[in-house]
Formats: C-alpha cells, structure tokens, sequence
C-alpha cells in the first residue's frame, strides 16, 4: 500500500525558465523508510513543498495517504509533518512556547503526546525556557522534529534534517527516524550525505530534477556493473592528473583517501599493468585493491551516464 | 475560535518580547505629538525687516515703532539706503524692505498723501504673502490713527465705513494646534497600524514560519485575524494615549463631540489601515520590500490627506487623489468630531467611504494571499 505517491510531476519556477522537477514520478510505502539523495539544487525541496501542500505542481498527480495535494489539501495537513531545511519556527518564542502552539494549532497538547517525542524531546528539555532563536544547530533541529510529530502525525517530511549537525547529532537524529519507524510512521527524508542512504529502506537518486535511479540501497550498489578499485600513492593530485591521461582507465574520481578507477574491457591483469605505468611516471608507496561500490559510487556514475 | 486565540496568544508575546515595536508604540505617539504641532506652524512670524528711512521725521519713526510692536518682525537693518538694504536681502538675511521716501511726513501733512516702497523677497513665498499682508495691514491702521488724528472727533460715525469683524467659530483663538494635533492623531494611528502590520507578516515570510503555519490545518481566515486583531488593538491604544494624555493634558484639547462616535470611527478605520498593511505585505517578500512599499505610500497618503494643505484649495485632479485616500476621511472626521462636536449624520457619508476602504483592501489582500502562498 502506497502512503506516499508522486506521478509524472513537473515543476518550474520563474516563468517556465528553471525545470525543478522533470516528469518525477517515485512512491513510498507506508510505515517504511524513504530516502531522496541528491546534491543542493537536485529538486528534493520541491518534492517535499508539494507534497506537504505548500505549492502546486505544474503537472502531474500527488497522493498523500491516498488524499490529492490539489484538491484535499486541507486532509493532507491533519496528517503530515512537516520540518523545513531551513529552520522556521518562532525565535522569539521559547523551547517550551514553541511546542505548545504548535500543539494547540492542531488542537492537542504537548501532554497527549509526549510519549512520542519523548526521546528527543528530553535532551532538549534543560533549555525549555530558552529562546529558540538562542540553540544551537543540532537542538534547533531536535526542536524542529519535536514540533513537527506533536500533533502525532501518520506521514512524516524531513527536508535534509541533518544538514549543518555534527557526526554524533547525525548519528541520534538517524537511530530516533528508526525508532519513529516503529512506531509506523512513513518517513520520507532528504539528504546530500551519501553514506546516510543506507538507512533508509528505498532511496530514489536525484540529479537536475529528474531520478536516476530508485531501489533498495542494497540493490541501488549491487548494481554497479563494473569492478571497482581504489588506487593511492604519495602524490595523489599528480595521480588523478596521470589515471586520467590513461587509456586503459575507464573512470577516474576522489572517493576520501582514495581514487575509485575502473579499466576499460580488454586490459589483462590490471594490476600489473597499472602498477608498471604508475612506477615509470614516478609515483611511489602505491597501494592498489578491490572494493565494493557504494551508493556515491553508484551516483558519481549515473550522473555521469546523465550528462 | 480556540485557534484564534493561541495565535493571539502568541502574537502578544512576540510583541511584549520586542523592544523596538514597545518603544514605537509608547514614545512614537508622544514624541510626534510634542514636536510636530508645535514645531509645523502657519503663523509666519519673525519677518526680517529692513528700514531705509530718508525721512528721519516724527512720522516715520511712529510708523516704523508701529511695525516692530506687532510682534511679526524683527528689525534686521536700518540703513541709510536702500542699496545696503539690499545687500542683505540678497544675503537672504532680510525679507522684506519698507524704503521710506524723504519728505513723508511734509507729503503727508500738506498733501494729505504719500507714498512707500515695499520691497518684498519672495524666495519663501509664504513669508513674503504673509509679511507684505502684515506690514500693509498696519500701514493702514497707521493710516486710520493719523486720519482720527486730524479730523475733529464731532461725529464719530463718519470716520468708520463698513467695519468688518469676523467672529470666528470652533476654534476662537484661531489655535494652530487645535488644527494640527487631531491631524497627527490621525497619522500615529495610520502608521502604527500599517508599518506594524505589514512588517509583521512580512517577518512570518522572512523566517519561513508562514510556512509552518501553513502546513497546520490553521485557516488563512484565523491567521489573517489573527494578525488584525493585535495591531488594531494597538492602534487604538496609541490613539488612546495621544487623545487623553498628550492632546488633553499638554494641549488642553477635549473632544466638542461624542467619544464614541470618534471611537466608532477608529475602529472602521483601523480595519482599513490594517487591511492596507495586509495588502503591502502580500506584495513584499522581505521587510525591506514592505518598509519601502509603505513608506512610499504613506508619504503620499499622509501630504494629499489634508493635514497641511486643505484639500478644497488643491487643484482639482490632486482633489481627486485626496478623495481615494483613506486618511483624508479620518483627518476631515476627527477635526469634525474634536473641534466642530458634529454628529453621527454630519459623517455619515465618511463611514460608508471608509467601511468600502476597509472591504477593498482586506478582501484585495485575501484574494492576493492566496493566489501567492
């Protein structure tokens, strides 16, 4: 059953000159994990103020537990939640103030649902007199996601929750999704971090407005169709320059403290060959493996196939 | 209903928090109010004069004595020519020139005529108008005093013509300020009522709370009255501390006419003022844009309302501007209902024009508001 359903949409922006989302079409089971990788400016804040009714798409059909984000809007917003990338409640409010007007615009109270954010809510709660204007980038976050399930909504939109919060935040905010998952929320999340999208259960990639690719994070780095490799030595900018002049390499990029490469078809023991052309270009404490792809791997190459 | 209410609840504590909207609502009104009636005032006074007086006669230093206790000039020079006076005319230190000829009294006397030069700087054309006005005025009552001088008190009635004395009524002493503070009451309330307003909106757009006040079930209804009610409450308070403790206190103004039909006014008027604030704040994306928007605005809306300039003595096409401008209905009310005590049938036809004002911006606003967010 399809909680969330996003079909042929398009959208543009200034007259028809920028293309936002170019014929999108994805859609999100109930109770899972949903996962939109991609870059700044692939499209993912578009998908997201469509979905939660705060603007209308130029064509195509959205469906938010089964309600159309045209003509029932007003059904949709009882049941979703929705956290911005950009920080947008109240600054002048309170930690405390924030979270019960928002509770009471949807006519419950913090009390009735306190179980559910109870988590989250607790690390934030030392600072309830605070001004939330006055918290840091992780806690405004926290607060962002406490206000946006106070009204215990059954479909929830995080629009790249864990931009700008550090490693050990980021860590948190992603076990708390799991646990919210549990309790059967469908959760549809955006980020630019790669290495998150093995969290979610289906990720789609997105690029310049359209999917590259949607699946299982799994299946998404199963089906890379070549063998990758990881290749260094002590001077890494001169090496992407030499493995980039070479024929026999496929691909070439900087992947952390390595260079992924793949070969062309028809090299015999690449190994060998890469090493041996490596040393006569003078490149040294050369270090050379297989590794598995992962879902950037997989991004880097259909963005490329794209262009 | 509840919904309204927490959304009231929290636009009370957003204004309390902030110190620059408390400081526009408490001293904005105060300080308007003490400075501008007393600073802005159409009585021309303090003329610079010179005197060129060839005559050195009893006459010509009775006229000239005569001018200066009048109180609207202050002598600048008396000089020995009438070049020197010029000078300093040219210097624009001096208004007007009174060149006496010499043999003026002997004229005056034998002739039983004589004559003056008035030379007037017209570069203020106010001061000149008025000053020429003034000095010509007393020259004739010098005229009139040297006349009863010389002509035998036998029949007292053919000395006076026709006497004209004009009874002045509503405001006897003809108080400039009378005039002016119901009219700066009348701007304090259109400015509070839509710079706060619009900016307010305008700060939901800036930080994206708009939006997360969109994605609640929270009618566009409930929010929009939810940010009327706030600032009509502060209009009609900072109406309020203008009207009983500045105007009443400090000018000893107390309204001629009802309270309650001034009140009733500034209700309907405040809906209109805010329902603009509301328009302004569809049009802007940032609270630059709105605070530009109305301040262009307002700058026209506050000099075609009638506060300075009568409306009756624009041109016609202006007179037409100044009849779609909410304010000039308020200014003409409140200076009805403070000086005049006129009653609910003597604007009449403001309420209905106002109450049109107020539909059409708020319902322009709604409609504008939903088509953009």
């Amino acid at each position: 059953m399809s909680e969330v359903v996003f079909d042929r949409i398009v959208k543009t922006y200034q007259r028809n000159s920028i293309r936002a989302l170019d014929d999108v079409s994805f859609s999100a089971d109930r109770g899972s994990l949903f996962g939109l990788i991609g870059p700044d400016g692939a499209g993912k804040t578009s998908i997201f103020r469509i979905l939660a009714t705060l603007t209308l798409p130029d064509r195509g059909q959205a469906r938010v537990s089964g309600w159309d984000v045209v003509k029932d809007y007003s059904k949709i917003r009882q049941v979703v939640g929705y956290m911005p990338g950009r920080f947008s409640l109240y600054p002048d409010l309170s930690v405390g103030e924030n979270l019960s007007f928002f509770a009471a615009l949807f006519n419950t109270t913090v009390q009735a649902n306190y179980d559910l954010i109870k988590d989250i809510y607790r690390q934030i709660e030392p600072f309830k007199k605070r001004r939330a204007g006055a918290l840091s980038g992780g806690m405004k976050q926290k607060l962002a996601l406490c206000c946006a399930l106070i009204h215990r909504p059954s479909i929830l939109f995080l629009d790249e929750p864990t931009t700008g919060v550090d490693a050990v935040s980021r860590k948190e905010f992603w076990q708390t999704l799991g646990n919210l998952r549990k309790q059967g929320i469908t959760i549809l999340v955006s980020t630019p971090y790669m290495d998150e999208a093995a969290r979610c259960e289906n990720i789609a990639l997105i690029q310049n407005g359209k999917i590259l690719s949607i699946n299982t994070p799994q299946k998404i780095a199963g089906e890379f169709p070549e063998t990758l490799f990881a290749v260094r030595s002590n001077n890494m900018s001169g090496l992407l320059r030499d493995l980039r002049g070479m024929s026999g390499i496929g691909s070439c990029y900087t992947f952390g403290e390595f260079h992924h490469i793949t070969f062309r078809q028809g090299i015999e023991n690449p190994q060998k060959w890469l090493v041996g052309e490596l040393e006569s270009k003078h490149h040294h404490e050369i270090e050379f493996m297989q590794v598995q792809p992962t879902i950037e791997d997989c991004f880097i190459r259909l963005m490329k196939k794209d262009e | 209903m509840r919904t309204i209410l927490f959304l009231l609840q929290k636009e009370f504590r957003q204004i309390f928090r902030n110190p620059s909207i408390l400081r526009v609502i408490l001293i904005m009104p105060v300080v308007q109010l003490l400075i501008i009636p007393l600073a802005a005032d159409y009585e021309i006074k303090n003329i610079n004069l010179s005197v060129v007086d060839h005559d050195h006669s009893s006459y010509s230093q009775k006229l000239t004595a005569k001018i200066l206790s009048s109180g609207y000039f202050r002598l600048n020079d008396f000089s020995p020519s009438f070049n020197k006076s010029f000078s300093e005319f040219q210097k624009d230190n001096s208004d007007l020139i009174l060149e006496i000829p010499s043999g003026f009294e002997k004229d005056l006397v034998r002739e039983n005529k004589a004559g003056l030069f008035i030379a007037v700087n017209a570069i203020n054309g106010m001061k000149a108008v008025a000053g020429s006005a003034y000095l010509s005025g007393i020259i004739s009552d010098f005229n009139a005093e040297i006349l009863m001088e010389w002509t035998p008190p036998v029949h007292p009635a053919s000395v006076a013509g026709i006497q004209v004395v004009p009874s002045l009524w509503f405001n006897p002493g003809q108080t400039y300020r009378f005039f002016m503070v119901p009219g700066v009451l009348v701007i304090l309330v259109t400015m509070v009522g839509a710079y706060l307003c619009a900016l307010n909106i305008v700060k939901e757009k800036e930080t994206g709370t708009i939006e997360q006040i969109n994605v609640t079930p929270v009618k566009k209804h409930h929010f929009i009255l939810g940010k009327l009610i706030p600032f009509w409450v502060i209009g009609v308070f900072s109406f309020s501390l203008g009207l009983f403790v500045i105007a009443r206190f400090v000018y000893g103004i107390v309204p001629a006419g009802s309270l309650l039909l001034l009140y009733l006014f500034l209700s309907v008027y405040l809906v209109a003022v805010l329902g603009f604030g509301l328009l302004v704040s569809t049009y802007s994306a940032t609270q630059q844009q709105a605070m530009s928007l109305s301040f262009f605005s307002m700058t026209v809306f506050i000099l075609m309302s009638g506060l300075f300039t009568p409306v009756e003595s624009m041109p016609v096409w202006a007179q037409w501007i100044a009849r779609c401008n909410p304010v000039t209905y308020f200014m003409e009310v409140i200076r009805m209902i403070v000086l005049k005590g006129s009653t609910f049938p003597d604007i009449r036809h403001h309420f209905l024009i106002v109450i049109l004002f107020g539909t059409v911006f708020n319902v322009w606003a709604i409609l504008h508001y939903r088509k953009t967010v």
